[in-house]
């Protein structure tokens, strides 16, 4: 490895637009993502990150502009942008017949890995899936769904992982579950560009974080850069109280363990 | 990444397949509808049936059966295929380093082995309600690679069924008028028995020399042109169906 001031960037978008008929849903998207940087795309719904992320991961093509994923060119060299990523759409991509195991080793055999077996029960422990592991994912929590299907994502450890909205429709829990996850993906050296509509998952995550709306980026930058946009902070003094979200952490416990959602069959999506 | 097509569409197959496992009246239901029909026929009407041949009614209709078989079993594929497209796991597989094809050809495949289960319980069923044959080895390879060839040409209808079929009833109503066509066919009744119209509708369309082709190779009949022009029918079907289809798979993954 030559070390190199400006490494070159993980994933580059350059001027993306994409219009459908009269809908132009992105009017130009620029914005480069570090490697092994956590990357936020903050919108609204409708904002076009969806189609940003499905662009990215080829599964979309954009009308002009150009986009590079691990140095790749998403329309010229889609097959080697997909060896570089992973994709967690909004809706957990699962196999719902097959067992949460079954899930696993399907991906591990699609990537040609050795031992998909082993890999399988490795991910399984990993995501505190192994007691359910046999279990159809059918019967899987929200939480655990989701858990399944960023483990599925994981499997081959692709430098690049899109994250599509991980936590919409989640449970606090389950969400904070997914925030670990994801930080501790970043440590590992992955590069992960994440979407989102809560401000609150991109302060906590992000180095970066980048807002769409109507279709272009308009503003980009890390949390301190952002916050500069505004005046400077005055001092107030207000009465502090827990959130509700606060309330109801204590009360169902501890949400460091990852365990509670095994033995929540009965929960309902 | 040409060289894991095999490989891939083998997994991708054994997935769907192991679906099928996990729900084996998908199996049982496509039997269920011909087995009934089977019943109808032999045991009511079948005995008011002129065929103006010798031949047990059962003989003379099982082929015709077999193709209603087929066309019932194939409106699983398209819902299995828009389920698939529904649930989120077909766009990670589109984002997955998969040869594109294996996705369409492992539903193929299934559909493949689903409906040649369903035939072998059907003709199990038309076994012990008296059907027999004096096929020899070549003949049942020869009906086997007939029914084989109208499965895939179903099948391909089918993908294009489930991948553009908006909702879950919609990916499977299209096979109704497949089902229906074997009764205007030769498959129960012989076609000189009809309208004028009606018969030379019959007699020009895929089930007939179909049927006829393989009521032949079960009776030891020369099988004559039918056996040509049921080929061609299937051939003909199955290229028309493969290229939609693809074409549609194409325009959808973009």
């Amino acid at each position: 490895m030559t070390t190199t001031k400006t490494p070159e960037p993980a994933v580059r978008v350059q001027a993306i637009t994409k219009s459908y008929k009269d809908l132009h849903v992105l009017r130009g998207v620029d914005f480069d993502v570090a490697a092994g940087s956590i990357f936020a795309l903050l919108g609204s719904n409708g904002a076009g990150k969806t189609t940003l992320v499905r662009i990215l991961s080829t599964l979309l093509k954009a009308n002009t502009g150009t986009a590079t994923v691990h140095g790749f060119d998403v329309s010229s060299a889609p097959g080697d942008v997909r060896k570089s990523i992973s994709l967690t759409g909004q809706f957990a991509a699962v196999d719902e017949v097959l067992t949460g195991r079954e899930n696993l080793v399907l991906v591990a055999k699609l990537r040609h890995l050795k031992n998909p077996g082993s890999i399988a029960d490795d991910m399984l422990a990993r995501f505190s899936l192994t007691d359910a592991g046999n279990r159809r994912a059918a019967t899987y929590s929200g939480g655990m769904r989701r858990r399944l299907d960023i483990a599925m994502s994981l499997i081959g450890n692709p430098p690049i992982v899109f994250l599509d909205e991980p936590t919409t429709g989640l449970d606090p829990q389950a969400r904070i579950e997914v925030w670990q996850t994801v930080k501790q993906l970043a440590k590992g050296g992955t590069t992960i560009l994440l979407t989102t509509q809560y401000l609150d998952e991109a302060e906590q995550l992000a180095d970066r974080i980048a807002i769409l709306h109507n279709g272009t980026i308009i503003q980009n930058g890390t949390l301190a850069e952002l916050k500069q946009l505004l005046p400077s902070a005055k001092i107030e003094y207000v009465e502090k109280q827990p959130t509700l979200e606060d309330v109801f952490l204590a009360l169902v416990g501890d949400a460091d363990t990852t365990d509670h959602a095994v033995s929540a069959g009965e929960e309902s999506r | 990444m040409t060289t894991h097509v095999l490989s891939d569409t083998g997994t991708l197959t054994g997935r769907s397949l192991r679906h099928i496992l996990r729900s084996p009246d998908t199996i049982i239901t496509t039997a269920v509808t011909p087995v009934a029909l089977m019943l109808l026929f032999v045991y009511v009407l079948g005995g008011a049936i002129n065929t103006g041949s010798d031949e047990s009614y059962i003989n003379y209709m099982l082929p015709g059966i077999l193709l209603i078989t087929i066309a019932s079993g194939i409106a699983y594929t398209a819902y299995r295929l828009f389920l698939d497209l529904q649930s989120g796991i077909f766009e990670r597989f589109q984002s997955m380093p998969i040869p594109r094809p294996s996705v369409l050809w492992a539903h193929v495949l299934t559909s493949l082995v689903a409906n040649l289960a369903s035939i072998a319980i059907v003709t199990g069923v038309a076994l012990i309600m008296g059907f027999r044959t004096g096929a020899s080895v070549a003949d049942w390879l020869a009906v086997a690679a007939i029914l084989i060839l109208f499965t895939l040409a179903l099948t391909w209808i089918a993908v294009i069924a489930g991948l553009s079929a908006k909702t879950i009833d919609g990916a499977s109503a299209f096979s109704y008028p497949l089902i229906f066509l074997p009764f205007i066919s030769s498959a129960f009744v012989p076609t000189d028995s009809m309208p004028t119209p009606v018969a030379w509708f019959a007699e020009n369309q895929p089930v007939t020399s179909i049927v006829n082709t393989v009521r032949a190779l079960f009776t030891q009949q020369p099988v004559g042109n039918d056996i040509w022009i049921a080929l061609a029918w299937c051939a003909g079907i199955l290229m028309v169906a493969y290229a939609c289809a693809t074409a549609i798979y194409r325009n959808k993954i973009s």
